[in-house]
């Protein structure tokens, strides 16, 4: 199921149409389409597996689709895209790299440019006001290799706004935080987006630390996705279309669960006994 | 020993070490130590090509130099890193192995080229060291900022339009021009000791990446002019002093880095925020 | 067919004694590497065995000042080396082949100096040149035990261990969550690689050996995921190599110019390298992968072989 916002693609930021992606002879993405407007935030949310990386690099320009087309701001994706600001899951740097958080803040502004960066008043006001608005004056000294995994996580958003994007994509941003420090970074980046006006796509396993932010969600499953808004989306009929087998879609005290039924058994939303779950609390 | 004729060798040898500290920096970050290894030595085969067809050793150490870092970089394209590396060296040293054959009476000046040698540096060499150096330093100028993103963030790099292939291939250029660089002094076998060395040690003295940079230059020029006094007084090779100068210097920095953790510099704690949330991992 | 073949095989071949002997030491040390040499791909430490070939055969010429044979020289400072690299400890692979290049450039100059003060009439360059670029297909009758005693122990430890450093060497937290001693294995592994490395070099020079470990192995894990496959594919593969390297080596008695023939190295190493190139075609069809890849030259240890 796809959405169908047909008020026109005025602030319209970024457009997924019917994007397939195959790997190793294996399809890993199916006729996958969603749209994403300024100012919003949405969840890519997925399974380990399910292809969300796949989709961010599509996105990104660093896979091509063998279907299907990416258009940013209306156009057809180019090399060079200051409008997407990406911030990796991994970042694999060791203790032992001469960079500071302020330094990789820097890179952010003007790493596509050749030659050295000439220090000046206002490219180090530029730096500080970003590590001030991701809270990270406390650690802009410190070698980024030795921050904790929140820490790297705000020094990588700030190197992704500094270029003043319009579209932030993050990949699994919570995967190795705590459940604190995950609430800490959700809680920031709605912040940016609010005060902004920069869009976010974040990609998750599990959707429950975004359901108080996420305006939209991308559900990935199978290849296949749905988007729409939390409530269109995340219902039993939806999901389990999409995953070609019953799942129930259950909500405990606020948070959301997705659990899987008999495999090969789809619901079928007309008979009422299907609708009525059976839920045994153990206490 | 700053007479006449080692006047040279100490002015080719501090080039070499301005140019092996900044190539360095980046070797060392990009983790690159065995492709500023086997560039070199596989390069040897082209000085013996070289003199096979009559042509100065220099120029056939260059080519081969420039051509294995082609090798390297389209290799690693689709393959992993060290394998790509790996199979160049030995590709370039089956090549040697073969010119070796066919020319028999190459032998003399191998010593030397492959180990360093202080007496070996003529005036002539002066020129080329010089423009190579110009060339290296330039280019690291140039390509300092897209090869400081790319060589730790590649697909962040990637995303923001930087071309990080063709930044891969320009280093290697660099690298293999640096090396070549250095066959009057340091020998062949032991430029990528003074290159890796002198750059892992800085880095364990400072946090910021330019004071790295001149760090790395510091300690090998630093490297380099003990290396040649040394050599000078007990007659034993330049290379010698440099494979262990450079292992002291990483020891070193090591050392220096493990007593930092274990004090816990006051600086760092009073630095950071104590938020009530978040916990370390 | 007779006549097929006598185009291809120069007379004398399978009769000559020589070429009995290279066949037969090449196929074991193409089988050993091969074996090692997958699991050094897969670990990312092809400069490791590199490294420990080049730092050996300072061993191999220093041998007779402590009164041993070469070849427990060359062997007994590879072990070292290895163990120094070990101590050093590094787990992250740009860390390691950092501390791998410091302890080359620590034995290379080491070198530097034992050939010098031990050839103080400059010779030296001849003692470099074979240990450069020779392939001495060396064994005389007195070290073949000693030959096959250190292909047992390399191939005994890479079966004894192979469960283990399979998972460690893919996953290390997988392997230390179960259990699995992994600095212990690496530790074993890198004992099992100098042994190998000492073998190959003694017996067919540097530069074959590090062709035989890391190029069969190579190629072998780009034209199958399974490990065990790929230990039969990559000893396949070098034993090949050798074999048919030897052939156009014995052919090429006759070429141009000099009339003693073209080295054998050089025959191996380029069909070594033809053959990754090969597996590498098939391989990326395999994949149908349309997209521009971001840069693979930083890599780590876990990423799939042949990517």
């Amino acid at each position: 199921m796809t959405d169908d916002r047909s008020d026109g693609r005025g602030s319209q930021l970024l457009s997924v149409e019917r994007v397939s992606v195959s790997l190793a002879g294996r399809e890993v993405l199916r006729d996958v389409s969603f749209e994403i407007r300024a100012g919003e935030f949405t969840g890519l949310i997925g399974s380990n597996g399910a292809g969300k990386t796949t989709l961010f690099r599509v996105i990104l320009g660093l896979q091509a689709a063998s279907e299907g087309s990416v258009l940013v701001g209306g156009r057809p994706r180019s090399r060079r895209n200051p409008m997407i600001g990406y911030v990796p899951q991994k970042f694999l740097l060791d203790p032992d790299t001469p960079l500071r958080t302020r330094d990789l803040v820097g890179l952010g502004l003007d790493a596509h440019r050749f030659g050295v960066a000439l220090p000046s008043r206002t490219r180090r006001a530029r730096i500080d006001a970003m590590l001030e608005a991701v809270d990270a004056r406390g650690f802009a000294d410190q070698r980024v290799g030795n921050l904790s995994g929140g820490e790297q996580q705000r020094a990588l958003i700030a190197h992704a706004l500094i270029a003043a994007p319009r579209l932030l994509l993050l990949d699994e941003p919570l995967a190795n935080l705590d459940l604190r420090s995950g609430h800490e970074v959700v809680a920031l980046l709605a912040r940016i987006a609010r005060e902004q006006q920069i869009a976010i796509l974040i990609s998750a396993h599990e959707m429950n630390p975004l359901l108080g932010v996420m305006e939209r969600i991308v559900y990935l499953a199978a290849g296949r996705a749905a988007s729409g808004t939390t409530q269109e989306v995340v219902r039993t009929s939806v999901l389990s279309a999409l995953y070609g087998h019953h799942v129930d879609v259950l909500r405990v005290h606020g948070r959301v669960l997705v659990v899987a039924g008999e495999a090969g058994e789809l619901a079928d939303t007309s008979d009422p006994a299907h609708t009525q779950t059976q839920v045994e609390i153990i206490s | 020993m700053f007479s006449g004729f080692m006047v040279n060798a100490w002015v080719v040898a501090s080039i070499v070490a301005v140019v092996a500290g900044l190539v360095g920096f980046f070797t060392v970050l990009r983790g690159s130590s065995f492709v500023a290894h086997a560039i070199p030595n596989g390069s040897f085969a082209g000085a013996a090509g070289a003199s096979l067809i009559g042509v100065s050793t220099l120029l056939g150490f260059g080519v081969f130099a420039l051509l294995g870092a082609l090798t390297v970089g389209l290799l690693s394209r689709r393959g992993r890193h060290d394998v790509a590396t790996a199979l160049t060296l030995v590709t370039m040293l089956g090549l040697g192995a073969l010119f070796v054959s066919l020319n028999v009476e190459y032998a003399s000046e191998t010593f030397s080229l492959l180990f360093g040698e202080i007496l070996g540096v003529s005036s002539g060499q002066l020129t080329p060291t010089v423009a190579l150096a110009i060339a290296c330093v330039g280019a690291i100028t140039i390509l300092y900022r897209p090869l400081m993103l790319s060589s730790l963030l590649p697909d962040v790099a990637e995303a923001r339009g930087i071309a990080t292939f063709r930044i891969d291939l320009a280093f290697l250029a660099v690298v293999a021009l640096a090396t070549t660089m250095t066959v009057p002094v340091v020998g062949t076998l032991l430029i990528f000791a003074l290159m890796i060395g002198a750059p892992a040690a800085a880095r364990s003295f400072t946090d910021t990446p330019l004071h790295a940079l001149g760090l790395s230059v510091v300690i090998a020029l630093l490297t380099v002019w003990a290396a040649i006094a040394l050599s000078y007084a007990t007659d034993y090779p330049v290379g010698f002093f440099v494979g262990t100068i450079s292992a002291a210097s990483y020891a070193a920095g090591r050392g220096w880095a493990a007593w930092k953790r274990r004090a816990g510099l006051p600086g760092r704690a009073a630095r950071r925020p104590t938020p009530v949330l978040s916990t370390p991992d | 067919m007779n006549g097929a073949l006598a185009a291809i095989v120069a007379p004398g071949f399978f009769a000559s004694a020589p070429v009995q002997v290279a066949a037969a030491v090449g196929a074991l040390v193409a089988l050993v590497s091969g074996t090692v040499g997958v699991f050094t791909v897969i670990r990312g430490q092809a400069f490791a065995g590199e490294a420990l070939g080049d730092i050996g055969t300072t061993g191999e010429s220093g041998a007779f000042l402590v009164g041993v044979g070469p070849l427990w020289g060359l062997a007994g400072v590879a072990v070292a080396a290895a163990a120094v690299m070990e101590l050093i400890g590094i787990q992250r692979p740009r860390g390691r082949d950092l501390a791998t290049g410091i302890v080359l450039g620590a034995g290379l100059g080491l070198a530097a100096l034992l050939l010098y003060l031990y050839n103080v009439d400059h010779s030296a360059s001849g003692a470099t040149f074979t240990i450069l670029f020779g392939s001495p297909f060396a064994i005389s009758s007195s070290t073949i035990p000693l030959v096959v005693a250190f292909a047992v122990v390399a191939l005994g430890l890479m079966l004894a261990l192979f469960r283990p450093l399979l998972l460690s060497s893919v996953s290390p937290e997988l392997a230390a969550a179960r259990g699995i001693p992994v600095r212990l294995v690496g530790g074993l592994y890198l004992l099992a690689l100098a042994a190998a490395v000492a073998l190959a070099a003694f017996t067919i020079g540097t530069i074959l050996s590090t062709a035989l470990l890391v190029g069969p192995a190579a190629t072998a894990l780009r034209l199958t995921r399974s490990p065990a496959r790929a230990l039969l594919a990559a000893g396949l593969i070098g034993v090949g190599a050798m074999w048919l390297g030897i052939l156009m080596a014995y052919d090429s008695y006759d070429w141009p110019p000099a009339g003693h023939g073209w080295p054998v190295s050089f025959f191996v190493v380029t069909l070594i390298l033809l053959g990754y190139l090969l597996a590498g075609i098939r391989h990326g069809r395999r994949r149908r992968d349309g997209g521009r890849r971001s840069s693979t030259l930083r890599t780590t240890a876990l990423e799939r072989p042949g990517d």
